[in-house]
């Protein structure tokens, strides 16, 4: 019986869907917009991700040791940072490598490298680029320095300068900026779901409520809640499965114009990412639209089958 | 088979729409209820099928007070009732056919007995040919005899039909009250609201009169006196 019971119900349920016509067609547009939306801050995410990795990326500080500094300290210092868990990546460029890059750097004009030329010795100092995990760190990174017994040479100290200090201005706003944004793209994301999942339920509410004679005369009828609910549900699911069909769609035109009009600002080929990523988004879509399809339809008919 | 004890009806303070009615209609009667618009009839129908709750007395189906009935035994005792409207309150979505089995598939009968039952109901209120339409296809007489169809293809004991000929011409009308006798004579219980005079001359059987929400008269075969 269970099975001839869903049989009937699923048959019912996809008539009432397929013989509604404009209320289908309604729902389907409602549900369409929503996982639209869910989508587009899917890709606003990413593409905010990216772009916040990519600034994080540029960030980083030097430490410039005083020219003539002990290597061998400078590399057990290299040493002992690279076990602090803040650091993501560090390079050591020796004084030698600083000079060259230099004199790379300004190849073209004479007069400094006559200048360098004229000195006997190299005038430039090794150096330590650090990347920290995180902006915020960079902070506790540069302390490090300022209590580690191994910058000391004797009595002087080998580090010239951080240039930190210098940035320090830029890398706090950066860091708020990024903390910030991600913050503001969470709370958007959650209201605009929010919103649209309003509008679907209040849709399905209110066609169920253009259905309330007939679910009455079922119920006189005879017929059990779950018979005259399940049909309801059903139109749910086949509301939410088109209706995200349709967004997949949509969005392979969608990301490919991304794709070729924004890449260079958001930092993310959209296209790509849609195609890379598609299956998961692909069941993300249908699950939200099944999701979203079901529930509304059963709290909405819920309060005409209590009565 | 129906018992109502001293009812009264209050929608509002000083709405009564039906007062102290008592009354009792027997196994295989056919009762026609008759009175102005207002006079207390569909709240009647609406009390026996517990769609209203009494605000003093009681009514009984056999021997089970009616209002005290909830979820799955209110959904038994409707099971035993078969209902005719006058505005037909068919499922549009659904065609003919569908209409009167889902009335079967309500009360999970199985598929056999569906394709044995439907077409014998479909021939007896002559829709055979019209199995396939929707009901905003049909017309008002077809649509009424649709709405019989779907009230006894569950061969319930109790048929109550509210003001089943109120949207009917007079042809038609006549055609719906004989599809009610015969369904009567096959052993049904009917129970007819009416104020349409040459429905209750055409029945000739027990007339029950309304008169602002109190029986009035009770006629073994009555005559329409309003």
């Amino acid at each position: 019986m269970f099975l001839t019971k869903l049989k009937r119900i699923i048959i019912s349920g996809s008539h009432n869907f397929s013989r509604s016509g404009f209320t289908s067609v309604a729902s389907i547009v409602i549900m369409t917009i929503t996982l639209f939306v869910i989508t587009s801050l899917i890709f606003i995410q990413a593409g905010l991700n990216q772009s916040l990795n990519d600034i994080k990326e540029k960030v980083d500080v030097t430490v410039y040791f005083v020219s003539g500094a002990d290597e061998s300290s400078i590399l057990d210092l290299e040493d002992s940072l690279k076990n602090l868990p803040e650091i993501k990546d560090i390079t050591y460029t020796s004084a030698e490598q600083a000079l060259n890059d230099f004199r790379e750097k300004h190849s073209s004009d004479y007069l400094t490298l006559q200048a360098l030329d004229e000195l006997d010795d190299n005038p430039l100092g090794a150096s330590l680029n650090i990347r920290a995990q995180d902006p915020s760190q960079y902070e506790s990174i540069s302390k490090y320095f300022e209590s580690d017994s191994f910058i000391t040479q004797g009595d002087l100290t080998i580090i010239d300068k951080i240039d930190y200090h210098q940035n320090k201005v830029i890398i706090d706003r950066l860091t708020s900026i990024i903390n910030g944004a991600k913050k503001l793209g969470f709370a958007l994301s959650f209201i605009l779901v929010l919103i649209s999942l309003i509008i679907t339920y209040s849709t399905i509410r209110l066609i169920i409520y253009m259905s309330k004679d007939e679910i009455n005369v079922m119920k006189l009828v005879g017929a059990g809640s779950d018979y005259i609910r399940g049909p309801f549900i059903v139109s749910g699911v086949i509301v939410g499965v088109v209706a995200s069909i349709i967004t997949i769609l949509i969005f392979i035109p969608v990301s490919i114009w991304l794709g070729n009009q924004m890449t260079d600002f958001i930092g993310i080929n959209l296209y790509t990412y849609y195609k890379s990523n598609f299956f998961q988004l692909f069941i993300i879509m249908i699950g939200s639209g099944i999701t979203i399809g079901v529930i509304s339809s059963y709290f909405a008919i819920h309060r005409y089958l209590r009565k | 088979m129906i018992y109502f004890n001293n009812v009264t009806k209050k929608y509002s303070e000083g709405n009564t729409s039906l007062e102290e009615v008592s009354l009792s209609i027997v196994q295989g009667e056919f009762v026609a209820i008759v009175g102005h618009s207002g006079a207390g009839k569909t709240t009647l129908t609406k009390l026996i099928l517990a769609e209203e709750k009494p605000s003093i007395g009681t009514v009984f189906f056999e021997s089970t007070d009616i209002h005290k009935l909830s979820g799955k035994n209110l959904m038994k005792l409707r099971r035993k009732i078969g209902i005719v409207f006058q505005d037909f309150r068919l499922l549009s979505n659904k065609t003919v056919y569908e209409n009167i089995a889902f009335a079967m598939e309500a009360i999970e009968k199985d598929e056999k007995e569906i394709k044995k039952d439907v077409p014998r109901v479909l021939e007896l209120v002559d829709l055979t040919a019209k199995a396939n339409l929707f009901p905003h296809q049909l017309s008002g007489g077809e649509k009424q005899r649709l709405a019989i169809a779907r009230a006894i293809i569950t061969q319930p004991d109790l048929i109550i039909a509210d003001e089943p000929t109120g949207n009917l011409d007079p042809i038609n009308t006549s055609e719906v009250v004989n599809l009610l006798k015969k369904i009567n004579d096959l052993g049904t219980t009917v129970i007819l609201t009416t104020h349409n005079r040459s429905v209750v001359e055409q029945v000739k059987k027990r007339v029950i009169t309304l008169e602002n929400g109190r029986v009035v008269r009770d006629d073994k075969e009555g005559k329409y006196m309003l």
